[in-house]
């Protein structure tokens, strides 16, 4: 039994922390939010030139060959910094899918942009920016390429988003997987967007306590009052248990547990609660000056917002886990 | 280092199959009663007894105090599988789980020597002496006090000591003391070891929500207590106490297995009774499930760090917040599926409720570990 990541897995992750600290500050995010702009593309070449985009890609492909459990910590740094890009739908669900395809290698890349829309939602995000997106038709995946579908931008609360619905004909697609494969990647997106919830919802406690340590009313920080420490320990409770569990999914994926649904379930569940929590928190502590959309905190809680129902929300995961654990087999 | 690997190596797998065999060719053939009374405690201890004989009491102590050198991933199967076989909180576990850590860390050769083994058979019981009347979650409030007795070579004391787990039956208590009235509030207490049969003390039972004699009063009047029964450095019992207040509040008191057998019966009771059609019952039996999974995860993550060398810190608050929470949690879910029945006061559902309400007063109120948290894992300022 040990349930710790590797040193290269931790460096890799300081390595991606740095960068992010360095290339995606909340002015930028700020300002591809508002403007609905293409900076992000640029951030996208370069994590993608780091190896971070095509981690999940076989090695001819350009990519690094790793597994979700070498991802889960990068994704979570991505949710730190609230980095805008389609980690999750390319690196996490697109390219297990499209395994030593001439698409994977034009996707790890940055080559081309390759979503997905496999969750269920009638969004997809990045869905106008894509070259090729993956779909659910029945019970299949269908790879449609981007004369193949057309795409209506939808407004989400967080603009880093980027959603689109989709108008699109099977008959141009091709079939790249079945079934399992499908149920496999909802798993896997499931797992990676609750990775980033946690990164989320720790840049949130951290902000909210710099803020309850500096600001003060009645002449000292609002930090001293019990109040505010008890919401921010609470804040802080739900995010070390759920951060647990979302590794622990990410292990069952990449050793191809039975349970692995299941596990990604409570992974979803978890992280979508501590997010909501977080954010919840972070506004109350900040109190005025957190609702207005000058303070970058709003990024942070906007992107908990979204993100809590992508791939499925709490109560929807929650059933799943109940349908596994509490119902006859 | 190695990757993560969330199964049991070979040599785990073994020790878990040994100990099962030995639990299920071993354990009582009847539910053991509750040890919050005489007759309930007495016969615990004999199969607490009976636990040590067969070399599982203690099974992470090294083998001269009678344990099994095991490691912590290994101690954590045990737990798994001793509740697992449906067996109870240990009357010994005060002992053997908060003053024995502090014993090995802290003591001398000679108290090692002469502490942990009767400790490990359940020759001694030992009871907690931490809580008094004017000082429960300000611990150093207390004002039982300690006087120097140099001509017989040891100390004096005096106060009352309450809330005392099982304390009418123990044989012994751990407890701080004052023996510098003049230093400040956080020094000039002593750890003490105290035979509940020396002349001078007087023990109350104090009855608990279920009836049951859980609680003692301990009054001390002018009690000797040699030199060789005061433990680590005298005045310097904050910080002695201290040093394995994680023990109690994290990993070793409150062990995963114990909820994750529960979360595992109250599955079983959902699926005999049903939700009534409450699909927020539903959610609550599934939220105390996965709770004891997550907590089970959060605990291994604990012990890979603590198994390579860091020790226990402030997050062992997070911890407590979150097994005596998910503990409430989870034995109301019971109760609501019992429906009428749960009124009932001889169902396990009931009993549990009535002990988990406990959970969030003891080893430090909830408030205070949320301001433990805020404070030194945040790092939010004291005042």
């Amino acid at each position: 039994m040990r349930f710790a990541f590797t040193d290269d897995q931790l460096t890799f992750r300081d390595t991606v922390r740095d960068f992010l600290a360095a290339e995606c500050p909340p002015s930028l995010v700020r300002s591809e939010a508002t403007t609905r702009g293409d900076a992000w593309r640029a951030l996208w070449g370069k994590l993608a030139e780091m190896g971070v985009v095509g981690l999940t890609a076989p090695e001819s492909r350009g990519g690094l060959g790793m597994g979700p459990l070498d991802l889960v910590l990068l994704l979570e740094e991505t949710g730190r910094a609230a980095m805008p890009g389609p980690i999750v739908e390319t690196t996490a669900v697109a390219l297990p899918l499209l395994g030593d395809g001439d698409w994977a290698a034009r996707a790890a890349t940055s080559d081309a942009i390759v979503s997905v829309g496999l969750d269920g939602s009638p969004f997809t995000p990045f869905g106008g920016d894509a070259d090729a997106l993956l779909l659910v038709w029945g019970d299949d995946v269908l790879l449609v390429e981007r004369d193949a579908f057309r795409a209506q931008p939808v407004d989400s609360v967080d603009g880093l988003r980027r959603l689109a619905s989709i108008d699109w004909d099977p008959a141009s697609s091709a079939r790249i997987a079945g079934s399992d494969a499908l149920a496999d990647a909802r798993a896997r997106g499931a797992v990676a967007t609750a990775a980033q919830l946690c990164g989320v919802a720790a840049q949130l406690i951290d902000i909210t306590v710099e803020y309850a340590k500096e600001r003060r009313q009645f002449g000292v920080p609002i930090g001293t009052f019990q109040a505010v420490k008890h919401h921010c320990a609470n804040a802080m409770l739900k995010l070390e248990y759920a951060r647990p569990v979302v590794y622990r999914a990410a292990y069952s994926i990449e050793h191809g547990d039975p349970s692995r649904a299941v596990h990604a379930s409570m992974a979803k569940a978890y992280a979508s609660d501590a997010g909501e929590v977080a954010a919840r928190v972070a506004l109350q502590v900040h109190g005025a000056i957190g609702y207005t959309a000058e303070h970058d905190m709003q990024l942070w809680m906007k992107r908990v917002w979204a993100l809590s129902r992508a791939w499925g929300d709490a109560a929807w995961h929650r059933e799943q886990v109940a349908r596994a654990v509490l119902d006859p087999s | 280092m190695a990757p993560m690997d969330l199964t049991d190596t070979e040599a785990e797998a073994a020790f878990r199959a040994e100990a099962r065999a030995w639990l299920t060719a071993n354990k009582p053939r009847e539910p053991l009663p509750s040890g919050n009374t005489a007759a309930g405690f007495a016969v615990n201890r004999d199969w607490e007894r009976r636990l040590f004989d067969g070399g599982w009491a203690v099974v992470s102590w090294p083998k001269e105090y009678g344990g099994r050198d095991a490691s912590l991933f290994e101690w954590l199967i045990f737990e798994e599988e001793y509740y697992a076989a449906g067996l109870p909180q240990r009357v010994a576990q005060n002992g053997i789980f908060l003053l024995a850590p502090t014993v090995f860390e802290f003591g001398t050769q000679e108290q090692r020597d002469r502490v942990l083994p009767r400790m490990a058979a359940v020759e001694d019981v030992w009871a907690q002496g931490w809580s008094e009347p004017n000082a429960g979650s300000d611990l150093a409030g207390i004002a039982s006090r300690a006087v120097r007795d140099d001509e017989r070579g040891g100390w004096r004391l005096s106060g009352q000591k309450t809330w005392t787990s099982r304390g009418a039956f123990c044989s012994h208590l751990f407890g701080l003391f004052r023996t510098d009235p003049d230093a400040d509030r956080h020094r000039g207490m002593t750890y003490f070891l105290v035979p509940l049969d020396a002349g001078g003390v007087t023990v109350r039972p104090v009855d608990v929500l279920d009836g049951d004699a859980a609680f003692a009063e301990v009054f001390l009047d002018d009690v000797f207590v040699p030199d060789d029964d005061v433990l680590g450095e005298v005045n310097r019992g904050w910080e002695v106490a201290m040093a394995t207040t994680g023990s109690e509040r994290g990993l070793s008191l409150r062990s995963p297995g114990r909820f994750t057998a529960e979360a595992e019966r109250l599955v079983r009771l959902y699926r005999s009774r049903g939700d009534h059609g409450d699909g927020t019952l539903r959610d609550a039996v599934v939220q105390a499930w996965m709770d004891a999974e997550a907590y089970r995860l959060n605990t291994l993550q604990t012990v890979t760090r603590l198994s390579d060398g860091a020790r226990i810190g402030p997050e062992s608050s997070l911890n407590k917040v979150f097994w005596s929470e998910m503990d409430i949690a989870l034995h109301e879910a019971g109760l609501r599926l019992l429906g009428d029945e749960g009124e009932r006061a001889d169902t396990g559902w009931m009993k549990g409720f009535l002990f988990s309400l406990a959970g969030p007063i003891y080893a430090g109120t909830n408030e205070i570990q949320r301001n433990v948290i805020a404070e030194r894992v945040l790092g939010l300022p004291r005042k």
